[in-house]
């Protein structure tokens, strides 16, 4: 397969693909004096519109995507994303409107802001809600400074949070940007939290417990309510990682469990693309002992007469410009609306059964270490597989030649060499059935051949990388005649 | 609406293999005393008709689109060619995750490096990752960096620094035992370099100026640099008007060490406040602690050129708390719209866009100025934004612009009182002559 030029050593002076009306303002010579005006923008390219278009075109091609097939990357929920949710984002109603302009002017805007916190809190059990964050790993953040302004304000900030070894890494990164020092809870031998190791390290100087639930092997917390009162009982807060909100929506809420602050990813449970690797959004909901240090501005008022107010002393300022991911969000309210109660509910059964009729199909053939019951997800390892010398990242490269994504590998740290599966809600039995049947083919080929899996992928564009030489000699872009 | 694919007999099938006898049988692992006993109390579904005159009807409560507007501010009205909606919109470029599979994500990775490319090219800088958040979050960044690479408690930030980016980092930095001291400006709207030299010492982790500034004017930032380095600090720019690249000398050019800014005039529609397109760039020898996603070129077993995500070893899926940041999604999707943006308006088209909107700013801050009463505040050299002090209060101004049809400048004085009675106009390619004779017209009226 010819692969696609870079745009640069395509270019050629005297092409171009887009043209300006001619200035109709008078432009004297001497108009710029005063401005340090640049000679030229080396190297920057020179293309045609049909260039442009077939560049792009012919390299998205080269991209594996949802509305291809599953896309079972656990912990990431990639389900299917709704075109009708695109269509309203781009009303142009909403896409010219100016964060800065007069509110009575953006009166549609701010009651989408209301309308998402209102709806989200009714989700997730919770009694206020920011939508400022720009993906989860931002709200992780923002939800450790509200607990962190709320504990100052007692006169008691604390020095450690508390985070189970089975979470993602942006947990012990958001508490550790935060000024925490990030203390692991062992898990169980069930997956979940050890509640001995956790009543021993939470001790008064703890700010916070950190837990995903269900927990990223797809495990729900069931001593969940009483992990809330060994952290409130020390005057400790319970934050909750949301990402895993899929298994839930509609079926219970984090607020009744003890939550006093979490985070959902607009991009996985309500099904905003996740574009290549964003943008995303990462609403945080929190009780109302957390409501007053919530990110400015907040919006306020009627519907009709709605405003935005930055008078709030108590706020931990802002964490980006605006008011948020506008644009995600509304696909997010699209997706809400269009499914109602009973939608939402419906999306948690049906992820939870889809992961389930996974991991009962494949339970001969892969090893799942931890047998405990299961969500939205499930957790297999290579060991069967090691046997033949062919690890998870044979087995990741093989799917690829079967034309399947493969699943989540870099985490949990707990499991090694992990294959973790979320196949989401929107999968058919017929897609699920035929991911079932090549992992199958691949656990047998990994006996018979182990060889074709080590040298996997064959029918891609490019075949394995050299990740280990790309770091060790960065060409990190492109430079005439150097590459 | 719903948007599940299995039929009844598929779900009785699923369940029998499960062994379950019910969808709620598979939450039977759940303690009851959590279980919600109630719908949501939520708007029943909507078909998409239904649904979509729902949308219609609040985005026609936005009646902001149907004014004139000539408001910037860090976001801006620029022309978006139409293959930008047209390539960007491909599912193959919606759809996917992050490119961890790199073999069947070349598409976004590619597109990466271009962009990262794109980046290098016009903020003159050696290293670009590959975006973050926004603007204001990329200053955040900046401060944190600089702080990792020297660990000094102090932080010289411009007045002129868009102040929403200086709240982000005030957020940022509250817990690191960092401080933030701000440095004003002249009288030409310029950072006093005096004030600058009495604030720096040895304890300045890194000085942080916007050009053009959040007024508008283009900094002298040799100066600023000079003096930033001659007290071994992080010399730190902020780019809120990316389109201004197109025209004004490349940063690196003056020796800055990071470049950031926003990328939102990139072919990003304003929609009220997001998504945008934060990036940052920096020189090669901070490269260990620039934060974010990078991508980078390398071969495949056969010999042929690839791209991979590289230098994880910076990020929290592998260093976890001490990673250079907790960010995991960032913007891809936006920098693919701009990576489009970019590449067709091509190196004369960028440079003609951003002409323009100089030209067009300096006929508009001409016909404005000469109204009766009116005053340019501040004398510096600008690109497409200008203060002008008017003779009767701002607001009462705005709202007789408004009953005409026209948004104004943006009331400065809620930010920057010591301006007096100002406010911020932006003018871009968008606006016709037309458009601003009707403002000066509108103007002059609203003053008489």
């Amino acid at each position: 397969m010819i692969r696609e030029p870079l745009i640069f050593e395509i270019s050629e002076p005297g092409k171009r693909a887009y043209a300006l009306p001619a200035l109709d303002v008078p432009g004297p010579a001497d108009a710029l004096a005063g401005l340090p005006v640049r000679a030229d923008i080396p190297g920057f390219p020179q293309v045609s519109e049909v260039e442009i278009v077939r560049h792009f075109t012919r390299l998205s091609q080269q991209n594996y995507c949802v509305d291809l097939g599953i896309y079972p990357l656990g912990s990431c929920t990639m389900k299917y994303n709704p075109k009708i949710n695109e269509k309203v984002a781009a009303l142009p109603g909403f896409t010219a409107s100016h964060p800065l302009a007069p509110a009575d002017t953006v009166q549609g805007d701010l009651e989408v802001l209301r309308l998402v916190e209102d709806a989200l809190c009714e989700i997730t059990g919770m009694d206020a809600c920011t939508l400022q964050p720009a993906a989860g790993a931002q709200g992780e953040l923002t939800g450790m400074m509200l607990i962190r302004a709320c504990l100052e304000e007692r006169g008691d900030p604390r020095k450690y949070v508390l985070v189970p070894d089975s979470a993602h890494g942006t947990n012990p990164s958001s508490a550790h940007l935060c000024g925490y020092i990030v203390k692991e809870i062992k898990s169980n031998e069930g997956g979940t939290i050890d509640l001995d190791d956790l009543a021993r390290q939470m001790t008064g100087q703890v700010a916070a417990l950190m837990v995903t639930n269900p927990n990223t092997l797809g495990v729900f917390e069931y001593d969940i309510v009483k992990i809330a009162e060994i952290v409130h009982a020390k005057g400790g807060f319970l934050y909750m990682d949301g990402a895993n909100m899929n298994a839930l929506t509609g079926k219970c809420r984090p607020g009744d469990m003890g939550a006093d602050a979490l985070h959902i990813n607009l991009h996985k449970t309500f099904s905003t693309p996740h574009g290549g690797g964003g943008p995303g959004s990462g609403p945080v909901a929190v009780k109302r002992v957390l409501e007053p240090y919530l990110p400015v501005p907040r919006v306020i008022g009627k519907a009709g007469a709605l405003a935005l107010d930055y008078a709030r002393t108590r706020s931990i300022g802002r964490v980006k410009s605006f008011y948020g991911n506008f644009g995600v969000i509304l696909k997010a309210l699209a997706y809400i609306w269009s499914l109602g109660p009973d939608g939402l509910k419906e999306i948690a059964e049906i992820a939870v059964l889809n992961a389930n009729y996974i991991r009962r199909s494949l339970d001969k053939d892969f090893y799942l270490k931890y047998t405990t019951p299961t969500l939205h997800e499930c957790v297999f390892s290579d060991k069967f597989q090691k046997e033949y010398g062919v690890s998870n990242l044979d087995i990741a490269k093989r799917l690829i030649d079967y034309g399947v994504h493969p699943p989540t590998m870099s985490f949990p740290l707990i499991v090694h060499g992990a294959l973790m599966i979320e196949p989401t809600e929107t999968e058919s039995k017929r897609d699920l059935d035929q991911f079932i049947e090549i992992m199958t083919t691949i656990a047998r080929e990994a006996k018979t051949d182990p060889e074709l899996l080590r040298a996997a992928p064959h029918a891609t564009v490019v075949r394995r990388l050299d990740e280990t030489g790309a770091a060790r000699h960065p060409i990190l872009k492109w430079e005439n005649g150097k590459t | 609406m719903s948007y599940i694919s299995l039929g009844d007999k598929d779900k009785k099938e699923m369940l029998e293999r499960i062994g379950a006898s019910s969808l709620e049988d598979l939450y039977c692992c759940l303690p009851d005393e959590v279980l919600l006993k109630r719908r949501l109390a939520l708007p029943e579904a909507m078909p998409e008709a239904d649904l979509l005159r729902r949308f219609e009807d609040l985005a026609a409560r936005n009646t902001y689109p149907s004014y004139l507007s000539f408001l910037g501010a860090g976001v801006y009205q620029h022309f978006v060619p139409s293959v930008v909606d047209y390539l960007s919109a491909r599912g193959e470029f919606i759809t996917p995750y992050t490119p961890y599979q790199p073999e069947i994500s070349q598409g976004t990775l590619q597109i990466i490096f271009e962009y990262q490319t794109l980046i290098c090219q016009l903020t003159g800088m050696d290293i670009s990752n590959a975006s973050l958040y926004d603007g204001a979050m990329a200053a955040a960044e900046a401060v944190l960096m600089a702080s990792r690479l020297n660990a000094k408690p102090k932080i010289l930030v411009a007045r002129s620094l868009h102040p929403e980016y200086t709240a982000t980092i005030r957020t940022y930095i509250r817990s690191l035992g960092v401080r933030i001291e701000e440095v004003g400006f002249g009288p030409d709207g310029r950072l006093d370099p005096s004030d600058l030299a009495r604030k720096i010492d040895k304890d300045t982790s890194a000085v942080l100026v916007q050009s053009p500034n959040v007024f508008g004017v283009v900094e002298d930032l040799k100066t600023v640099g000079e003096l930033a380095h001659g007290h071994q600090a992080l010399f730190a720019v902020a780019v809120a008007e990316a389109a201004s690249l197109g025209l004004l000398e490349a940063p690196g050019a003056f020796g800055a060490d990071v470049v950031f800014g926003e990328g939102q005039s990139f072919g990003l529609a304003p929609s009220f406040g997001g998504p945008y397109l934060g990036f940052m760039a920096c020189k090669k020898e901070h490269l260990r602690q620039l934060p974010g996603r990078i991508a980078g070129q390398t071969q495949d077993i056969d010999g042929r050129r690839g791209f991979v995500l590289t230098l994880s070893t910076r990020e929290q899926h592998i260093r976890r708390e001490k990673a250079t940041s907790n960010i995991c999604t960032n913007q891809a999707w936006c920098a693919l719209r701009a990576t489009i943006f970019l590449e067709t308006l091509g190196r004369d088209g960028l440079r003609e866009m951003a002409l323009q909107n100089a030209h067009k700013a300096r006929y508009a801050a001409g016909v404005l100025g000469r109204i009766a009463g009116v005053k340019r505040p501040l004398s510096g050299p600008f690109f497409n934004e200008f203060v002008l002090t008017l003779p009767k209060d701002v607001a009462a101004v705005n709202a007789r612009l408004k009953d005409k049809g026209a948004i104004g400048g943006l009331d400065l004085r809620p930010f920057y009182p010591e301006l007096g009675n100002s406010a911020l106009f932006c003018v871009t390619e968008v606006h016709t002559r037309e458009d601003i004779d009707r403002l000066a017209g509108l103007m002059e009226e609203a003053l008489r």
